[in-house]
């Protein structure tokens, strides 16, 4: 039988996630969320110039939006549609509209109720003093897992694409040329943007010209493991240098990169209209490959409901907030934005082959395909759309993906470190930058080479790290319930998700429990118990609060509970 | 004329733009960085009424009146909740 147009594919699914934000997300800021223009914000309410700053809702859709999006995205589908594309699309298109948009929406919403306080200080009030540190060890799990997990993504993608390697580290050093361009030289944006990608492009063509491959063996470290090494050195040093230098540079590249990355896949899904390939639902599965049910939920975290949003949600785009009422676009809009990378990664890695039989050749076994066939996938796409050469395209996805993914690895390592901070406060000592970056990358690089330093690895962790961002989803879910239920509001759109969420959660964790018991993977075994634990105590936490939420008072609408001072003028 | 005039005005706007969009996810990294430093320049000022021996103390005098706009709150971040010098300047 023969498979549906990918165009086809691509124009149900972003139907779909627009159906959802003009409809869904309209009844949720109506019914649920009850969005008040006329509320302050916190930006109005303590603008201060550092935190709290009114800012137009396209200029934050669009940081909002490339700080949730990364790697994550393209990775999980790439892995999930060895399931066949149906159930990945259902997940992908389904999760966006009524789970990831309302998540996202939500936690903007929840933060900017409450002062731009962060998901993790909202725990502590909702769910008690209890909330807080659970929130606290939720959040060092995921950190540790994203920082592994993507190492092994892009030392596995630098060696299957060799030509990938200038361009990736080049593009260090563009980002820190277009650093001192702006801060020292003075330039125009315009002309550093225009020039900033014309170098990124260029070495893009440099590397497919020169691939760079380590030696097999070097001190006794297979290639895999020789990058390792050398993410986790750039990543400290990139931690640690003033984020001027690097950073801020590097996020403003990759924030254009992004639009033009979504750019080129769907043009050239338009121009090319492949066929889908892949079976809708995989009747084969290579052997060892897990059950659909759970796995296939926690496999795709980004791209259908991820946890991290909530952080990015609550705490730094609820304090940029100017009218209530722009969260239903920043929010939810963001989440459609990364639903849509995860259709093109579904899209890339099902429809980007000739036969079925090749597929199932790229599709070998779980965790095999991931990246590389996205990237293989892609290519012969934008290869048939744009007329790019294959090798060329090849290079630029695995680019735009190490690139996307590296960034995600050292803000990871800073997020981190911040945590090892905290956590060191409230054990009562006080530890140094430096220290707490050591302990960061010690902790990172000995669960990372326990997975993939000699190649072997595939990716075990990567479901592991879904199941943690699911976790922390469900613990922003449970929060939400409690302040619906208390405001007297309609819960039910996020209790019901909530559950859903959980059980998934709690149910992947247990199965993987036994596979890595069978495997005798000790170190993810104990992390899966940590994981376990965590998870049934947010779920006992959800339970108490939201019980103690129905026995409570309810509050007061905003008509009645808002004072003047609370009130923001509609016309300005 | 008017066309080019209005290409530029649009070359502004995405210059604008992409301004915010280069300086705003890191602006409270930065400012948080100044207020540090401000911070410790205030203890300098201060450094005489704070017991500590100051070479300067003569400058630091003069740029008292300057900074006293600020020193509530420097005393609220500090983790004090009353001014240290209570009988001198006191603040709230």
């Amino acid at each position: 039988m023969d498979g549906p147009n990918a165009l086809i594919l691509a124009v149900i699914g972003v139907t779909m996630m627009l159906a959802g934000y003009f409809l869904y997300s309209r009844f949720l800021a109506k019914k649920v969320y009850k969005l008040n223009a006329e509320f302050k914000t916190p930006s109005h309410e303590f603008r201060d110039g550092v935190d709290f700053l009114p800012t137009n809702r396209y200029v934050l859709w669009g940081h909002h939006f490339t700080s949730v999006a990364g790697a994550a995205p393209i990775v999980g589908p790439a892995v999930a549609v060895i399931w066949g594309w149906l159930p990945a699309f259902l997940w992908v298109t389904i999760g966006t509209v009524f789970i990831a948009g309302m998540h996202d929406f939500g936690a903007l919403w929840a933060s900017a109720r409450n002062k731009g306080r962060s998901m993790g200080a909202l725990s502590g009030t909702y769910i008690g003093n209890r909330g807080r540190n659970l929130f606290l060890v939720v959040i060092f799990l995921l950190l540790l897992m994203v920082i592994a997990a993507f190492a092994v993504v892009i030392s596995g993608l630098l060696v299957s694409q060799p030509t990938a390697v200038i361009p990736t580290w080049g593009a260090l050093i563009v980002a820190l040329l277009v650093g001192q361009a702006i801060y020292r030289l003075r330039w125009n944006l315009v002309a550093i943007s225009s020039v900033g990608v014309v170098a990124l492009y260029g070495l893009i063509l440099v590397g497919d010209r020169y691939p760079v491959e380590l030696p097999e063996q070097f001190m006794g470290l297979a290639p895999e493991g020789q990058w390792i090494v050398l993410l986790f050195v750039y990543a400290a040093i990139a931690s640690l240098l003033p984020v001027w230098v690097l950073l801020q540079p590097r996020d403003f590249i990759n924030g254009i990169q992004l639009f033009i990355g979504l750019g080129i896949i769907y043009g050239a899904v338009l121009l090319a209209t492949p066929t889908v390939v892949a079976p809708a639902y995989n009747q084969h599965v290579p052997e060892g490959t897990p059950g659909i049910v759970p796995l296939l939920f926690v496999t795709i975290a980004c791209g259908a409901i991820s946890g991290f949003h909530g952080i990015v949600s609550s705490g730094t785009s609820a304090k940029q907030l100017d009218r209530e009422t722009d969260a239903r676009f920043v929010g939810y809009f963001g989440a459609v934005g990364e639903g849509l990378l995860a259709l093109g990664a579904i899209i890339a890695t099902t429809a980007g082959f000739q036969t079925i039989a090749q597929w199932e050749e790229v599709y070998e076994s779980f965790g095999a395909g991931g990246v590389p066939a996205f990237v293989e996938g892609g290519a012969s796409i934008i290869n048939s759309g744009l007329g790019l050469p294959a090798g060329l395209s090849a290079t630029i996805l695995a680019t735009m993906t190490v690139l996307f993914a590296a960034t995600t690895l050292d803000t990871g390592v800073r997020l981190k470190r911040f945590v090892v901070q905290e956590i060191g406060q409230i054990a009562g000592v006080r530890i140094g930058t430096g220290p707490a970056t050591a302990i960061v990358i010690v902790i990172c690089a000995a669960l990372t080479f326990s997975q993939g330093a000699d190649g072997a690895g595939g990716l075990t962790i990567w479901p592991l790290f879904g199941t943690t961002n699911q976790l922390l989803a469900g613990l922003t879910l449970t929060i939400l319930t409690v302040i619906l239920i208390r405001k007297g509001r309609p819960f039910l759109p996020v209790l019901v998700p909530a559950v859903f969420v959980l059980a998934m959660t709690i149910y992947a964790a247990l199965v993987q429990l036994f596979d890595l018991f069978a495997d005798g993977e000790w170190l993810l075994f104990t992390l899966d118990v940590v994981i376990i634990v965590a998870a049934l105590w947010v779920l006992v936490e959800a339970v108490i609060a939201m019980g103690q939420a129905r026995r409570g008072e309810r509050e007061p609408e905003d008509d009645v509970a808002l004072t003047p001072e609370q009130r923001l003028p509609l016309d300005r | 004329m008017t066309l080019l005039a209005g290409l530029r005005a649009r070359l502004r706007g995405v210059e604008a733009g992409l301004r915010e969009f280069y300086v705003a996810p890191y602006r409270r990294t930065f400012a948080r960085a100044q207020r540090d430093e401000e911070d410790l320049f205030m203890m300098l000022v201060l450094s005489e009424a704070l017991g500590v021996p100051n070479p300067a103390s003569g400058t630091t005098l003069e740029l008292l009146p300057e900074m006293l706009d600020r020193m509530h709150q420097w005393h609220l971040r500090m983790g004090m909740d009353r001014s240290p010098f209570e009988e001198q300047l006191a603040c709230c």
